[in-house]
């Protein structure tokens, strides 16, 4: 799924990032722990969370994610947007919650990092 | 085996400064780009530098990450002052965490940065002195 797709999908504001629209992602993880995205999630995956600070963006950076998709129409504070143009990931912000955005991704062929743990 | 170091350099690390959490292992990785390596290498030494950088900040009063990078393996030793870990087996179990509300609003805390690092890691050591402080020595295969 094309990132402009993924916008349309989501009725999202791309906060940072327009000129990565063209991404191609297959993969995504959700959560509000960044302890557990360090843990499961792979490369080139979004990242589905209600969290704003900077360490967001960070983690994004550390794992080579995709794009942060800022769940629950959520603002995240200034800095963690300049952080996210500085290292080049696109911020994608959507209204609805978290297991709305999950499943309307998950409808249009996306999949999750892993589908079970140790399965 | 002794290998010739191509890079050798140490990141100091404040305990308690959140702000900056994620600024040495982002610098590392960056180093690791610039020296050629790629992929599940260079992500693998990233987000073990960056379990390691947050356990100080989180933990620690203070300490430093050193980075030795040879053509055949990459080392990373974490050794902070602080209070130390006690029982080194509960706290490498996922989940079992010691975090403060403070690490845990980050989004971190989980209990599961240890196994990762191990996870992530060809050789995994930890050892650690009550009220002294923690000491991990991490090895990744250059390949």
């Amino acid at each position: 799924m094309k990132l402009s797709r993924l916008v349309e999908i989501l009725d999202a504001t791309v906060l940072t990032g327009e000129d990565q629209l063209n991404i191609e992602v297959k993969t995504a993880f959700s959560a509000d722990l960044m302890s557990d995205v360090l843990a499961f999630a792979k490369p080139k995956s979004l990242i589905l969370t209600g969290l704003t600070n900077p360490q967001v963006v960070r983690t994004a950076s550390i794992l080579d994610s995709a794009a942060i998709v800022i769940v629950r129409g959520k603002k995240p504070p200034a800095e963690t947007v300049g952080l996210a143009k500085e290292l080049n990931i696109p911020i994608i912000s959507t209204k609805y919650i978290l297991f709305e955005t999950s499943g309307r991704l998950y409808m249009n062929g996306m999949v999750g990092c892993v589908k079970k743990i140790g399965g | 085996m002794v290998h010739t170091i191509r890079y050798k350099n140490s990141f100091p690390i404040e305990g308690g400064n959140f702000d900056e959490a994620g600024v040495v292992s982002l610098r590392v990785k960056s180093i690791l780009k610039d020296m050629g390596f790629l992929g599940e290498t260079q992500r693998r030494v990233a987000i073990v530098a960056y379990e390691s950088e947050l356990n100080i900040i989180s933990y620690a009063r203070s300490g430093h990450i050193t980075l030795r990078i040879s053509p055949q393996e990459i080392r990373i030793d974490a050794e902070d002052e602080g209070p130390g870990i006690d029982d080194i087996e509960l706290a490498m179990k996922d989940g079992y965490s010691t975090a403060t509300d403070r690490i845990r609003e980050m989004g971190f805390g989980a209990g599961m940065g240890l196994s990762n690092i191990k996870r992530c890691s060809d050789t995994f050591e930890i050892t650690s002195e009550s009220n002294k402080g923690v000491h991990l020595r991490i090895l990744i295969d250059a390949n």
